[in-house]
């Protein structure tokens, strides 16, 4: 199993009618992470996800999954488990019927695992899927997912409609089966505090385009908030500038520049957290570059699990 | 959580061999048993329909026919009364029957796709490894064929219902009203409404639009045939002849004099009247304005389909609705490889 990457996408576009809904879309995603696409309603994000799992076909460029194979392909199919948002499931159907429907349409079903599995979480096998609550429901597809042991879990959305428990338990699902079976997950929210925590990479999307990617620890050492006079804020040129905010007399720009970069006198610079990164570059673009992204040195995602597990 | 032991998944071949088709047999069988269910109770009440009034039309039918002295009153009273009393049930029945390919159409082949796109649930089902092109043949094919089955097996029955009306001069087996409520071709029409169906339920995703849209494809196309296409299936025969053989589907009358066309036949013509004021005002009752006019040169053309061909209809009818079947879960399948989201 020779696969570096999850998803490589060159040129990718997709149009609804006369809308782009993603464009010119290039990206890399390394294999061995827990892969986090943030953005607001709208920002290309599931349009992104259906076109990487195969649901929608390219309006341009391409997109291959797995180190290669094309989205959709029997190899991506057999490879990749996707829960689409809300997470749709038969609801006439009991959760042991579920299980034996996911069975017969895969190449390789767990059925011992996934029946494990919702013992652990209480859900009952004769239960009706449209009879559970939604973190159930949730929980159920992810199940499902998991158990055809997947080299790729894709999840779109997966915790927008669940409450704060249901929402940390189903992440902490998804951590637990990657640190198990070693699967690289990619996942979409608009909820950032969530990631904070679960998240190794980041793909930031605006308006159908992607802001920037790259590993987090990666981001997070190469931009610096500086903080000083509001009066100064557009007299600095050093490093690229992602984002300016003013509150009275100071100013904090959000700057591409390491620990190492000097910082102007009369200025104070400060780490940033991942949340604030993000919203930096999700507010309007100060300047419409596009390739604001920091390919990082491929890191095995085994280095560190406990990180990114805890 | 607790660990789990995992199970070893297997290394991928570098060539995926298809998933079986028998994977799909449970999925559909499960997903659509109670749709199934639904066939049955409909044809089945059909069915139960067809046997109950049938056996009393086969029972005053029998007494007709051993009906001795024929010209009796009695006889004669019985006939009348059959014709009364049975006609309109014929019709109803006929309606039924016609109805019920439409029906299964809608309730069967529309909601197979329509209903995994309105709730979403093709996202699950098509990015599963069976591959969705698999996942769509290995539902409505299946699906088609069965439900077509069923329709065939009830043919058999209004085959039985309908022969009394047949055996008594009542019409031709090729009209188009009844050609298509017996035979292979009622499965055929069958097949064809569930074909529509599914694609219907691919283009519009909303279940009740494309039952409805089901409904009014079906129904608009079934018409067709009858009127405009079924009578170009092997070329009519034209004769001079006053004695058509039993039972031939008519399908137009004109005059030649000196071998020119002289007007349209009494079947299609609104100047019936006039032509038979103008050239036979006193023409004895016995007398056919047909006889009468070729006293005055005019010869009486017919083009008709004899009886003899109804088979080979049959068969020409279910052949090209078969291959307009096919195209049409071609065409879905086409549709589903290409628009998903």
């Amino acid at each position: 199993m020779n696969m570096k990457t999850i998803i490589d996408t060159e040129g990718l576009g997709k149009r609804y009618g006369n809308t782009w809904a993603l464009r010119e879309c290039t990206l890399a995603i390394p294999a061995g992470h827990v892969a986090a696409l943030v953005g607001p309603n709208g920002a290309g994000k599931t349009t992104l996800l259906n076109l990487a799992v195969g649901l929608a076909e390219p309006s341009a460029g391409r997109v291959t999954v797995l180190g290669g194979h094309p989205a959709g392909s029997p190899a991506a199919l057999d490879g990749i488990a996707f829960v689409a948002q809300d997470t749709p499931l038969y609801k006439n159907l009991s959760v042991a019927e579920m299980l034996h429907l996911t069975r017969n349409l895969n190449r390789f079903f767990d059925q011992r695992q996934a029946k494990a599995r919702l013992a652990e979480l209480g859900i009952p096998l004769k239960r009706k899927a449209g009879k559970l609550s939604g973190g159930q429901q949730a929980q159920l597809a992810l199940t499902l997912a998991l158990a055809r042991r997947p080299r790729l879990l894709v999840l779109d959305e997966p915790v927008a409609m669940l409450d704060p428990i249901a929402r940390h338990d189903f992440m902490a699902t998804v951590l637990t089966a990657t640190a198990e079976d070693g699967v690289s997950v990619l996942l979409s929210s608009h909820v950032l505090a969530e990631l904070e925590r679960v998240a190794d990479y980041l793909i930031l999307m605006l308006r159908g385009r992607v802001r920037i990617f790259g590993e987090v620890d990666d981001l997070l050492a190469t931009h610096r908030v500086l903080t000083g006079p509001a009066a100064e804020a557009d007299r600095y040129t050093e490093r690229p500038v992602v984002h300016v905010s003013r509150a009275e007399a100071q100013a904090h720009l959000l700057v591409r520049a390491t620990a190492d970069d000097p910082v102007p006198p009369g200025w104070e610079a400060h780490p940033i957290g991942l949340e604030e990164l993000a919203l930096g570059y999700l507010r309007e673009p100060i300047a419409a570059s596009t390739s604001a992204s920091v390919p990082g040195p491929a890191r095995g995602r085994h280095a560190e699990p406990s990180e990114v597990a805890r | 959580m607790t660990a789990l032991t995992l199970q070893a998944r297997p290394e991928q071949d570098a060539a995926l061999r298809p998933l079986p088709w028998r994977r799909m047999a449970w999925v559909t069988w499960r997903q659509h048993r109670m749709t199934l269910a639904g066939v049955v109770v409909v044809l089945g009440g059909l069915a139960v329909y067809l046997w109950r009034t049938g056996l009393g039309i086969h029972q005053a039918w029998n007494f007709i026919v051993t009906c001795r002295p024929v010209n009796s009153s009695t006889c004669g009273y019985a006939a009348g009364m059959f014709n009364t009393r049975y006609v309109p049930t014929q019709v109803t029945a006929g309606l039924l029957l016609t109805l019920a390919p439409a029906l299964l159409g809608a309730f069967v082949g529309a909601p197979v796709l329509a209903r995994e796109m309105e709730n979403g649930t093709f996202r699950y089902a098509w990015t599963q490894g069976f591959g969705r092109w698999r996942w769509t043949l290995g539902k409505l094919v299946p699906l088609a064929v069965v439900v077509a089955a069923a329709a065939g097996a009830l043919s058999v029955l209004s085959w039985w219902f309908f022969a009394p009306f047949f055996a008594e001069n009542f019409g031709t087996p090729l009209a188009p009203a009844l050609f298509d409520l017996r035979g292979v071709v009622y499965a055929a029409w069958t097949l064809v409404a569930i074909a529509i169906g599914g694609l219907a339920g691919m283009l519009i995703r909303r279940v009740v639009p494309a039952m409805a849209a089901t409904l009014a494809a079906y129904l608009g196309l079934a018409v067709l045939p009858g009127l405009w296409l079924r009578q170009y299936y092997l070329p009519a025969v034209h004769t001079t002849s006053n004695n058509l053989p039993g039972f031939a589907w008519i399908l137009n009358q004109w005059y030649t004099k000196g071998g020119k066309f002289a007007f349209a036949g009494v079947q299609k013509s609104g100047t019936n009247a006039a032509i038979e004021q103008h050239w036979c005002p006193n023409a004895p009752p016995s007398e056919t304005l047909g006889q009468c006019l070729s006293q005055h040169g005019y010869t009486q053309w017919t083009s008709y389909q004899p009886v003899t061909r109804f088979w080979p209809f049959q068969w020409i009818e279910a052949s090209w609705l078969v291959v307009l079947s096919a195209l049409l879960i071609a065409a879905t399948i086409w549709l589903v490889r290409r628009r998903a989201a």
